[in-house]
């Protein structure tokens, strides 16, 4: 705006609002830009997150509108902590998390290494390694599904053409030892390329004249890549860690399309366990007990872990 | 002037006596799941469109995701369905949180009487509490899991020799579970006409109720009760009965042995892909698609055949089917009320039956030309005579979801055995039964 525009503008303000925005302090000012930001904040987040708390001491139903509602104390979380079954659904997320995160931090650090290197065509492969995660989680759980099909699958023919196996003769999705691992399969081939991306801008942040440096001292390359490379990406690869790993902790979509939760309850993880008590069976005290125990595990393990990340970062 | 005025009283009087029959003409929504007797009923519906002016809309969801988008709608006090074909299990809840309108005053009004209708319908789509008069719904939709198999390949005289070799029995229709799973294990990974083929598509869905509605088929034949007591929610003992346990098991040996591989997640759909296809000899499906599945001009006519669910020590056979609600937070109530009073017609009931819906009304099913009317009639008759149904409770959805993570637990993923899954669902069974406060 140029100032012949202010200018114009601010004789336009009728001179008793003028006098009234004039007597205002800065603070009142301030609070009035971000009163409504925090007011939506209070609405939609901390107001929910307080009535989840009161719910989870209840035995609350939502689909019981008429029904009396008691107070049951800690019976709830007693419930969910002394559940094996639950346990058992810590343990599929559990699974699921390690492993992906492993697999992408090897995989996405190692590709981007690999395009940090000019090479010709370097930008088309960069596009075509980040298309997975660009795709819906829907429609990746859908055709991954057909593609794990023991009968037609394409994925079950290219393990038999190096295995000699018959394609029919193992289900990816169908067997209880096969089923977790597909599930982590499908989550690496998808967002691999993010953390590949995190990883390249670590890479292409650490200034030549340090690599030159040591060429002078004759550092190997190996010595160049533990001594140099690593430490300098550390921090953007804890940033990925910590993003994949509360996304991961909340998988929902993809495994739900792939596996339903199945064989069994193999792949259960404790977002659609927790979404099966709250929205099909309805318990909505115990469901937000659960989702209160999620909440401060993830907040918890999220607080040391940001700690950690700070500590290395401050190296 | 006074004339026209007591004239005009006159009319207004005489209009709001007969309300419910004369309601203005209105935009009624009816929801139901996307199957084909939804089809056959937009069909029928267009009789009452042109008999009463008022228009109809439906909606109809996938069967995979119709009770989360029905009840939730329920639960939320939606007005979207004037008319909802609810599932038999959802009468506890529709009647108990006030979602549907009761009906006894309307049928007493109308002449509408419940012993026009076949009284296992009677009793499963439209009572709470179970049995007493209390009516809550008009039977619709008469439907049971039964089978169909690929009488084309059962008539095969190289087929028939193979059987007879390998089991020393004439192929056919089986007469009991056991000869049924003999029959699918001899077709399994069997090569016909250069193809391989396998056994039988049977329910093993996990989400929603695919494999509690599988595995009922077998425990009923087997036996199976819910409580010792009816209505005295005491379940050790029966659920978990040695012949609960052996129908359990025989249903894992069923799933293990003579299904298609890949099928740990199936259900109606798949059941008829893997049918349509050629894959399998024989399927479990409900009543309700066999008109479709007679009507394929690749797998139906002569080539297939239908059989009730086989007995084992008693007949047994799964309950589907739905009756039809009002929805107490419709606005348009009468213009609904108007169409179930028509929808009760004899005639109108001989028609839905003709296009391929399952009418429950006596006039239908009584008829004597009924049997002969379709190749699976007489099998209908014959299921709906010894249906049973899951528990009806409002809190039916966590009870149903407990069996579907203990069964499917034992069945597909091989945790345990399968008395403890029938004794871990007890213990499930029982907390809910204790929130509830009946225990």
């Amino acid at each position: 705006m140029s100032n012949g525009t202010m200018d114009r503008v601010a004789s336009a303000t009728p001179p008793r609002v003028a006098r009234k925005v004039r007597g205002l302090s800065d603070r009142a000012i301030a609070w009035i830009f971000v009163a409504p930001t925090i007011f939506l904040l209070l609405a939609i987040n901390i107001f929910p997150l307080i009535w989840t708390i009161q719910l989870s001491f209840t035995d609350y139903k939502a689909n019981r509108i008429g029904r009396e509602v008691k107070n049951i104390g800690l019976r709830n979380y007693e419930r969910i902590l002394t559940d094996t079954d639950i346990w058992l659904n810590m343990q599929a997320t559990a699974h699921f998390l390690f492993w992906t995160i492993f697999f992408q931090v090897l995989i996405g650090f190692t590709l981007a290494w690999l395009i940090n290197r000019k090479f010709k065509g370097n930008d088309l492969w960069t596009t075509i390694i980040v298309l997975p995660m660009m795709l819906s989680p829907a429609v990746v759980g859908n055709f991954w599904k057909f593609l794990y099909q023991p009968q037609i699958g394409l994925f079950n023919y290219i393990v038999a053409f190096f295995t000699g196996k018959e394609p029919s003769s193992f289900e990816m999705l169908g067997s209880v030892q096969l089923a977790p691992w597909s599930i982590v399969i499908v989550d690496t081939w998808m967002w691999t390329p993010f953390v590949m991306l995190i990883c390249l801008a670590g890479l292409r942040s650490i200034p030549d004249y340090i690599y030159e440096a040591a060429e002078i001292d004759r550092a190997s390359k190996l010595r160049q890549f533990f001594t140099i490379t690593i430490p300098m990406v550390l921090p953007f690869l804890m940033l990925a860690v910590l993003f994949r790993g509360i996304e991961n902790f909340k998988m929902f979509d993809l495994v739900v399309q792939l596996t339903g939760g199945g064989p069994g309850s193999t792949t259960e993880l404790t977002s659609i366990n927790l979404k099966r008590e709250a929205f099909e069976k309805w318990r909505t005290g115990y469901a937000s007990a659960y989702a209160i125990i999620l909440f401060v595990t993830v907040f918890g393990l999220a607080s040391i872990y940001v700690k950690a990340l700070n500590k290395v970062k401050e190296r | 002037m006074k004339k026209l005025n007591a004239a005009a009283i006159g009319a207004v009087l005489m209009g709001s006596v007969s309300a419910p029959t004369l309601a203005a003409a209105e935009n009624l929504t009816l929801c139901w799941a996307a199957w084909d007797p939804a089809n056959a009923l937009v069909e029928l519906s267009k009789e009452f469109e042109a008999e009463s002016g008022h228009t109809m809309n439906f909606e109809f969801v996938p069967w995979p995701n119709f009770a989360d988008r029905m009840l939730n709608e329920l639960n939320s006090g939606g007005k979207l369905c004037d008319l909802l074909i609810g599932d038999s299990q959802w009468i506890g809840g529709g009647a108990e949180n006030g979602h549907y309108v009761k009906l006894n005053d309307f049928f007493d009004a109308e002449g509408i009487s419940m012993d026009d209708f076949a009284p296992a319908t009677v009793y499963a789509y439209s009572t709470w509490p179970k049995g007493t008069p209390n009516y809550y719904a008009l039977p619709a939709m008469g439907d049971a899991n039964a089978w169909f198999y690929r009488r084309d390949w059962f008539e095969r005289d190289d087929i028939k020799a193979a059987y007879k070799e390998a089991t020393g029995q004439e192929l056919r229709e089986p007469q009991s579970q056991k000869e049924m799973l003999q029959i699918a294990q001899f077709f399994q990974e069997r090569e016909i006409d250069g193809k391989t083929v396998y056994g039988a598509a049977i329910f093993t869905e996990r989400g929603s109720e695919g494999i509690t509605m599988g595995v009922t088929s077998a425990l009923y034949p087997w036996g199976f009760k819910y409580e010792n007591t009816p209505g005295s929610y005491d379940m050790d003992g029966a659920v978990n009965s040695p012949e609960a346990v052996e129908a359990l098991e025989f249903y894992k040996e069923f799933y293990e042995t003579a299904t298609p591989p890949g099928y740990t997640n199936s259900y109606m759909g798949e059941s008829l892909d893997a049918f349509k296809s050629g894959q399998v000899a024989m399927a479990m499906n409900w009543f309700a698609f066999f008109p479709g599945l007679y009507a394929d001009p690749n797998t139906g006519g002569d080539k297939i055949g239908f059989f009730v669910n086989p007995p084992q020590n008693q007949e047994g056979s799964t309950l589907g089917g739905q009756g039809i609600s009002v929805v107490s937070y419709s606005d348009k109530q009468d213009a609904a009320l108007e169409y179930i009073k028509w929808f009760a017609q004899p005639e109108v009931q001989a028609k839905w039956w003709e296009l391929g819906g399952y009418s429950a009304h006596n006039s239908v099913l009584n008829d004597p030309g009924f049997t002969d009317s379709a190749p699976f009639a007489g099998d209908f008759l014959e299921a709906m005579g010894a249906v049973q149904d899951f528990w009806q409770e409002p809190a039916y959805a966590e009870l149903l979801l407990a069996m579907q993570k203990r069964v499917h637990d034992y069945v597909v993923a091989d945790q345990g055995t399968a008395q403890e899954a029938l004794d871990k669902l007890i213990e499930d069974w029982t907390e809910v039964f204790e929130d509830e406060g009946k225990l």
